[in-house]
């Protein structure tokens, strides 16, 4: 069942949560809508799943036209941050529950419990209480709840936001598969960009009540659309500079920028990640930068450098791979050449280019 | 919440604690209920015992003292489930929703504690006798709410009514809305949540509730003095009973009398507070 959301609209107050914002989620798949807090996601899902009322615009189920419909008559499986989980009931009863009030028959109702549990691999944990799971069992119930009514879509609120690294990484690929088997339309709302990149086929990136960029995981990592997805998206250096003459020139690199080749000069802001960035001991032609190595940190599977350039007063992140930082032998204090293998430069009200 | 005293296991005292003065503030405590409550309590089955066990019975269980007992525990009774369900609705709309005044009416909740309970049952009796401000619009329609029965129960329902929305309140409160969200993606109507979700959650915090109002009401003498036509038989309390008693100068009487109606309010509590801890229990082990 595909989710379509046209032209939705919300405010809070004074707060524009949502501006115009029409979405697509097709069949079977697995979307994420990525943002920073406060950026309208968490308040998308919620008018999606009708538990939040849009001022303008409509939501669309298939073809059915939910916009006015109940959450009780939607049909929607949504999975809350912090479980929301019946405390007093055992887990059986609390994932019976949406069986239960449809006066479900007994035999039934305990068919499909044992069958869900085994499907989020909670078996015997049956007659325990939510208080005596841990916070990762109790999502896993809380999904196995939400499962029970047979739901048309599954909407899942920052499902991992509440649990610690290692469990949330479990989970969310144990997500992807459970979604591989069950080909349910879902969306879950997280502001964690690995957990969207890693788990759906496609992220939808969210600021201040819009969509700023939607695509795949990798179109959306690979061509950000504007400086904030590039800075969202994860560690960035960020260089300030002018075009002009088919020239991008940031402090005392210099690169060949042909998308602009006007001779009126332009500011403009160019962003490097980390992994792109290169290091020399030697200086080679202009487009390299002259800087002292200011801390180096080689534990994990890249080492970290950072290095700080006197001239322009810009300390910038660099990950080189092991061998490469073995082979260099960096230590604090050395003045070594930096590059740039890969630079994204945004000029203001200008779309991407990339060189 | 009414809990007898619990003292922990020796080898749990011993124990080092971080924070100090268990010692000294359990020592506090215990001498305060002494000082307070037990001696008291001692005193009064010291007196008591001065009756042999023909004269406790002549003075405590007659035909008299039994209706009075009856009328006493029936009206805190029907008081103690009126004021459930009326608090559990007054601290449901002062939780839930938000209107002109709250603060006030909110304030206005406590009124009955601060009130002389012989105000409360002076203005009732003159707001429902038959000239009164009410009682000239009811007493035609057969609703006779002074010196009745009824004027008992009402007089306590008020006096008891603090206590079910103090307790409820705070509990209302620190439910999550996602509860209720989450019941309602799963198909259910808001009475079923209600029923199924919010009520079980509540339930600990009524029968505590319900507990401490019936023992209020069982004790309470004041009001009821001025609103009851107290008759033998009919609209008398045990309390009125006992002052009785006292004025006659009938102290052991009035000792023994005091005694029933202590151990019979004992044993309810003890039951009510078992219902309760299971009711807790049951609520997932105190999470």
């Amino acid at each position: 069942m595909s989710i379509v959301v046209k032209n939705l609209s919300k405010q809070f107050g004074s707060f524009k949560a949502l501006d115009d914002v029409s979405l697509e989620a097709q069949s079977g798949s697995l979307l994420a809508l990525l943002g920073p807090s406060g950026s309208g996601k968490t308040t998308l899902l919620r008018i999606i799943a009708g538990l939040e009322s849009a001022d303008r615009g409509s939501v669309l189920y298939e073809a059915e036209d939910v916009t006015h419909q109940s959450p009780k008559d939607r049909q929607v499986g949504f999975v809350f941050q912090h479980y929301a989980l019946f405390r007093h009931m055992s887990v059986f009863e609390n994932v019976a529950f949406g069986m239960r009030v449809r006066n479900r028959p007994g035999a039934e109702i305990k068919q499909r419990v044992q069958e869900l549990l085994h499907l989020v691999r909670l078996e015997g944990l049956a007659q325990r209480y939510p208080s005596q799971l841990s916070g990762g069992q109790r999502q896993r119930v809380a999904l196995a709840r939400a499962l029970a009514v047979q739901p048309r879509i599954l909407l899942l609120d920052e499902p991992f936001g509440a649990l610690d690294a290692k469990v949330r990484q479990e989970l969310r690929q144990w997500l992807r598969q459970l979604h591989d088997e069950i080909h349910l339309t879902t969306i879950f709302v997280t502001h964690d960009q690995e957990e969207a990149f890693e788990v759906a086929d496609r992220v939808v990136v969210m600021r201040g009540g819009h969509i700023e960029q939607s695509g795949s995981p990798q179109e959306v990592f690979d061509h950000p659309a504007t400086p904030f997805v590039m800075d969202f998206l994860g560690n960035v250096n960020v260089f300030h500079g002018r075009v002009e003459n088919g020239m991008a020139m940031l402090g005392a690199l210099n690169i060949a920028y042909p998308e602009y080749p006007h001779a009126e000069s332009r500011d403009a802001t160019a962003y490097v990640r980390p992994h792109e960035l290169d290091i020399e001991r030697f200086p080679f032609g202009t487009s390299s930068l002259e800087v002292r190595v200011t801390q180096v940190n080689p534990a994990g599977s890249v080492a970290k450098i950072r290095v700080f350039s006197e001239q322009f007063g810009l300390a910038l992140n660099v990950d080189l791979n092991l061998e490469r930082y073995i082979e260099l032998q960096l230590k604090p204090g050395d003045q070594v050449y930096v590059s740039a293998r890969r630079v994204r430069v945004f000029m203001p009200n200008a779309p991407e280019y990339s060189i | 919440m009414l809990r007898g005293i619990c003292l922990e296991s020796p080898s749990v005292m011993s124990t080092q604690r971080i924070l100090p003065g268990f010692r000294l503030s359990l020592s506090f405590a215990i001498s305060y209920l002494c000082l307070l409550v037990l001696i008291p309590l001692v005193a009064l089955f010291g007196k008591a015992s001065t009756l042999t066990a023909q004269q406790f019975l002549a003075a405590a269980w007659t035909e008299r003292t039994r209706a009075a007992y009856f009328v006493t525990f029936s009206s805190s009774a029907i008081a103690a489930i009126a004021d459930t369900v009326l608090g559990l609705l007054l601290a449901w709309v002062l939780v839930r929703y938000d209107f002109p005044f709250k603060r006030l009416f909110d304030s206005l909740v406590d009124l009955p504690f601060a009130l002389p309970t012989a105000v409360a049952g002076l203005v009732y009796s003159s707001l429902y006798v038959p000239k009164g401000w009410m009682g000239q619009f009811l007493v035609p329609w057969g609703i006779k709410l002074a010196y009745s029965q009824s004027a008992i129960v009402l007089v306590l329902t008020f006096i008891g009514l603090p206590f079910v929305v103090r307790t409820v309140q705070p509990v209302l409160e620190s439910m999550d809305a996602d509860i209720e969200e989450a019941a309602a993606c799963l198909g259910a109507s808001r009475w079923q949540t209600f029923r199924r979700v919010l009520l079980p959650a509540l339930y600990p915090a009524l029968i505590t509730g319900f507990a401490l109002t019936f023992a209020r009401a069982i004790g309470e003498y004041g009001s009821v003095v001025f609103v009851s036509s107290n008759t033998p038989m009919k609209t008398e309390i045990a309390p009125v009973l006992i002052v009785q008693k006292l004025e006659e100068f009938q102290y052991a009487e009035a000792t023994a009398i005091a005694i029933v109606l202590l151990l019979a309010s004992f044993m309810m509590l003890i039951v009510i507070n078992t219902l309760e801890r299971r009711t807790e229990a049951a609520n997932s082990s105190a999470n």
